[in-house]
């Protein structure tokens, strides 16, 4: 497992391909025992880490601290190259524009319509009402969902509000995605619809991202399929390859257990992700 | 340690830790006000929720706090041969006391529970959450605003108390007591001095703040789903309420100290 060291981050903060976001021994507990320990991962540019884990294993936790909502007990957390950990909220704030990210229940403004949720970023920038409605509908468009622009969330299903959620998330084109089990509590014919939205994020603007699933069939389709451009939908990868920058962390009792590639995942011989995978 | 002094202990903490997370709340939504961006438009809307849509029940409870005065004083003064003094006794009570205190109470059963239901109902399903990570700051944008809007529009409700109180008054008075109605307006008003209307007034400036800075502050602490909501609105009310009453206490007494004699 990667350690980082804060001399080390100082260096690579100058590098080209800078990881996007950094965990580095970070701990956190609430009331009872640690839900996270000694955590260090990174995110690559152009990396999507798939977050595995057994329910209630802390993996919405990390994914909070990924972008400063919440703050770790110990240990160091880096987004952009920025130490986020110490950060006051007001710089955040900041930060977290260039972030987008996906609830679990999608967390719509639920007396918002569809247009104002997707174009809430750019509205509180001030941007011309225009071009938010023109690029509402482009996002729209990509979710496949341009038609629910004046309805408001509640009357739209949970795979919708799903996709509206993920439309949010990259309607400013953001430079790290943060998905929290997007595809929990949809049937498998939507489940498969959101995981082929990321996949075509993925492929298509190559947006490094940390997706939270306990759903391994998910899983392993993001890191099995790429998005044809041409056909204008999700594909599977020749037999026996995986996508290169879809790579996996596993977290057991507030530890990462696994860091590594599908295969490295596949072939693991540790009894819980034998049994975890079984 | 006994286990009923180990429980006060664990309740006094959490009652001092609760007040400084009050404290720290509330300085960092007066700290807003000073600080961009502004969302007036956010502000009128909660103007309109709070003043306007609070404006049915501060009339009718004003109204009916007059006359119910005025019925009960006019059989005591009259007693006393005074019954040409129901006017001023009806509107020193409304104005000092009554119409700041029980407006302060309605608008804080109607909206300090909606606030902090609202906010609670954003919490739990991690809406607030979604706004943070969206690059908006929920103080900014929710607690202040509605902070701005109540302290505003509950001095404006206060005056509306005042009048409709005094005109509830006068109805009884004219109609019920057979009274002049000359008498009762010009005994209402010779009554009342400088420091009476200073006293009513500043009052629901304290109220506005205590009931929109609670009724957020419960809807923002909310944990525990649906069960936490309706327990963060119930609370909001009832320390709202509470701190309403012990509030105006503490400015009746101040207000005394600053007019003496009055």
């Amino acid at each position: 497992m990667a350690t980082y060291t804060q001399l080390d981050l100082t260096k690579t903060a100058n590098a080209v391909l800078d990881p996007v976001v950094i965990f580095d021994n970070v701990s956190l507990r609430f009331d009872g025992p640690p839900v996270l320990e000694n955590v260090s991962f990174q995110i690559a540019p152009g990396e999507t880490r798939i977050l595995l884990g057994p329910a209630g294993v802390g993996k919405s936790v990390l994914m909070k601290l990924a972008n400063g909502l919440l703050k770790p007990d110990s240990g160091y957390v880096y987004l952009f190259g920025q130490e986020i950990t110490g950060m006051p909220e007001e710089e955040l704030l900041d930060l977290r524009l260039r972030t987008g990210m996906v609830f679990q229940e999608s967390a719509l403004f639920d007396s918002l319509t569809v247009r104002d949720n997707v174009g809430y970023q750019l509205m509180e920038r001030g941007v011309a009402v225009v071009e938010v409605d023109e690029r509402v509908r482009e996002a729209l468009r990509f979710v496949e969902l341009e038609h629910t622009y004046d309805m408001l969330p509640a009357s739209l299903s949970g795979g919708m509000r799903r996709r509206v959620a993920i439309a949010r998330a990259i309607i400013d084109q953001p430079s790290l995605l943060l998905y929290d089990s997007p595809t929990g509590g949809l049937d498998p014919v939507t489940s498969t619809t959101i995981v082929e939205l990321i996949v075509k994020e993925r492929d298509v603007y190559q947006t490094p991202a940390l997706l939270v699933t306990h759903r391994l069939q998910d899983a392993f389709t993001l890191a099995t399929h790429r998005f044809d451009g041409e056909q204008g939908k999700m594909v599977p990868l020749p037999h026996g390859q995986t996508n290169a920058n879809t790579t996996f962390l596993v977290l057991h009792q507030g530890k990462v257990v696994f860091d590594g590639t599908t295969e490295g995942l596949v072939a693991s011989q540790d009894p819980f992700l034998k049994e975890f995978l079984a | 340690m006994p286990f009923a002094i180990e429980n006060l202990d664990g309740v006094a903490k959490r009652l001092i830790y609760s007040a400084q997370e009050y404290t720290l709340f509330c300085g960092q939504a007066i700290r807003n006000l000073f600080r961009k961006p502004h969302y007036w438009g956010d502000i009128m809307t909660q103007a309109d929720l709070i003043g306007v849509g609070s404006l049915p029940i501060v009339v009718l409870t004003g109204f009916f706090t007059g006359g119910v005065l005025a019925l009960q004083s006019a059989a005591s003064l009259a007693q006393f041969g005074a019954q040409s003094q129901t006017g001023r006794f009806v509107s020193l009570s409304m104005i000092r006391e009554l119409a700041p205190v029980l407006t302060g109470l309605m608008v804080s059963g109607r909206n300090a529970s909606g606030m902090a239901s609202e906010l609670g109902s954003m919490v739990v399903t991690e809406q607030i959450d979604a706004m943070r990570a969206l690059g908006t700051d929920p103080m900014k944008k929710l607690v202040t605003p509605r902070m701005l809007a109540t302290v505003v529009m509950l001095f404006l409700l206060t005056i509306v108390s005042d009048t409709l109180g005094t005109a509830g008054g006068a109805f009884v008075s004219v109609f019920m007591s057979a009274q002049n109605g000359t008498q009762y307006f010009t005994s209402a008003y010779q009554a009342l001095v400088y420091s009476d209307i200073v006293q009513g007034l500043t009052k629901p400036l304290f109220f506005g703040f205590i009931i929109s800075t609670v009724g957020c502050f419960f809807g923002m602490q909310t944990t525990g789903g649906t069960q936490g909501v309706g327990r963060s609105t119930t609370q909001a009310v009832v320390v709202s309420s509470v701190l309403i009453i012990v509030s105006d206490f503490i400015i009746s007494r101040i207000m005394l100290w600053i007019f003496p004699g009055f």
